[in-house]
This record gives C-alpha cells, sequence and structure tokens, in this order.
C-alpha cells in the first residue's frame, strides 16, 4: 500500500542521533517465578515489547512459574501422588490462571480477562504466540520440571532445551535482569 | 515534494504492547529508508513510540493527533 503525504515530513520530531549509552544494554532477561495470571501477564508484555525493541529477549520459567507452560488440555501432572496432588491444586496451562490478590475462586481472573478483552488487551496466550513469533528465548528449568514431575510432553511447544540456572545466569549476563 | 509512504497501520483501539510489537514486525519488511505511518489511540503509544524510535535506531519522523488519533511516521534505517 502507498500513500502520499500532502506535505513535507517535518525531521525535527525525535530524529536526534541514537546515542549508545554505556548502561543501555542489548538483552533482557526474566526470571519468570510465579506462575499467576497477573504477574505472568506482565512478564509476557515486558518480553514481546522487548523482542520488538530488538533486544535478545529469554524468560527462564521455574518453580511456580513454570506451570503456565503446561498445555492447557492436561489436568494432572507428575509421576507420584505427592507431585499428582500438587498439580491438582495448582492446575498448570495458561488459560487455568489464578490471580495473587482478588481471585474469588476464579470470579477474579474472568472479570479481569473480560476487562482486557474490552480494551483489546492481548491475553498471555496471543502473547506467548506472539514470544515465539518473535524469537523470545523460553526456557523451561530442568530442575523444577525434575521436581514437580513435569515431562516435556506436558509442557507447550515452541520452548527451548530445558537448562539449569549456570545456563540462566550466562544469558543474563548484560542484561536488564527482571524476576517476577 | 511528496514523500510517499511504504506501509500503513491501523492499530488503533489497540492497548499497549500490541501497537508497538505490530509496528516493530511491520518494519522488518521495509528497506532502509522507506517510511512507515501509524495510527493509533492508545495515549502511551505517543511516549512509546518515542522510546521505541529512540532505542533502535529508527527516526519518528513526525508525530501528531487530531481527534484523540495519534499518526506516527517512522523512517527505516540505514543498515
Amino acid at each position: 500500500m502507498s500513500v502520499t503525504l500532502d506535505r513535507p515530513l517535518t525531521e525535527t520530531t525525535t530524529d536526534e542521533p541514537v546515542e549508545k549509552k554505556p548502561e543501555q544494554t542489548d538483552k533482557l532477561i526474566i526470571f519468570a517465578w510465579s506462575g499467576e495470571l497477573d504477574k505472568i501477564w506482565p512478564t509476557l508484555i515486558l518480553a514481546t515489547t522487548g523482542a520488538a525493541m530488538g533486544k535478545e529477549t529469554t524468560i527462564f520459567f521455574t518453580f511456580w512459574g513454570l506451570f503456565p507452560l503446561v498445555k492447557n488440555e492436561i489436568r494432572v501432572t507428575g509421576e507420584n501422588w505427592m507431585q499428582k496432588m500438587l498439580a491438582v491444586m495448582n492446575r498448570g496451562g495458561d488459560e487455568h490462571l489464578k490471580l495473587s490478590k482478588m481471585n474469588f475462586a476464579g470470579a477474579g481472573p474472568a472479570m479481569m480477562k473480560h476487562l482486557a478483552k474490552e480494551h483489546h488487551v492481548a491475553s498471555p496466550d496471543e502473547l506467548l504466540t506472539i514470544a515465539k513469533e518473535l524469537g523470545v528465548h523460553l526456557i523451561p528449568c530442568q530442575m523444577t520440571m525434575d521436581m514437580m514431575g513435569l515431562k516435556r510432553e506436558d509442557l507447550i511447544d515452541g520452548l527451548e532445551e530445558p537448562a539449569g540456572a549456570t545456563k540462566a545466569l550466562a544469558d543474563a549476563q548484560g542484561a536488564i535482569t527482571l524476576f517476577i | 515534494m511528496s514523500i510517499t509512504i511504504a506501509t500503513s497501520l491501523d492499530l488503533k483501539g489497540l492497548s499497549c504492547p500490541l501497537p508497538i510489537i505490530k509496528t516493530a514486525k511491520a518494519m522488518k519488511e521495509l528497506a532502509p529508508g522507506q517510511l512507515l505511518e501509524a495510527f493509533a489511540t492508545d495515549p502511551g503509544s505517543v511516549s512509546d513510540f518515542k522510546a521505541w524510535a529512540k532505542v533502535t535506531g529508527n527516526p519518528l519522523v513526525e508525530a501528531g493527533e487530531d481527534g484523540g488519533v495519534y499518526r506516527f511516521v517512522l523512517r527505516k534505517k540505514e543498515a
């Protein structure tokens, strides 16, 4: 599509040279520790935005943060009764997330999602898809997977190889680092 | 003098972070020097577009508002 401007462009708006300040980094890593809707949502908003800003972006999913990556149709994960009970109490999948406050047995998240739709805010599910499209590295924590009995096939597609703390900290070198 | 715009994006009604994400995706398709125009209604997009331009080095050559609709013109930076 091609449109013609009716007046010349003024080159004054923010056409300043880009200053690369020493503190400006080209990498962003978010440690997604909480599995709650109101924490995963901003995590995905920041990660997709970071990638859109040209930053090499990584999300390292650990502890409760791994559960949103469980496929929505999988009800129970885990191999032994403790891991299974954990999954029953804390159902995985980005459609089943709770709010960290005002959850009201699921009424809170339902209302939040309704408001988001009304205001055209992308859902966590949509943002995950965008994150994959933009090349955000989505890394599950191997140790959490072992401890909580989450298998690779329990988790959604498009994730990178599960990794440990050393790999995560190596990725964090010289990066903006957030723990959410 | 007339300058042609290579891509025009309608981002009206979208909330953060979609306007910037859609813009960043569309900018990837442009050749250096080409212009992209975007229309948005999210008031946060005013500072977001400015910041995105500054960080990525693609100049924001125009930013204006008309009746609650913001219009931004970005130029793809030289490779």
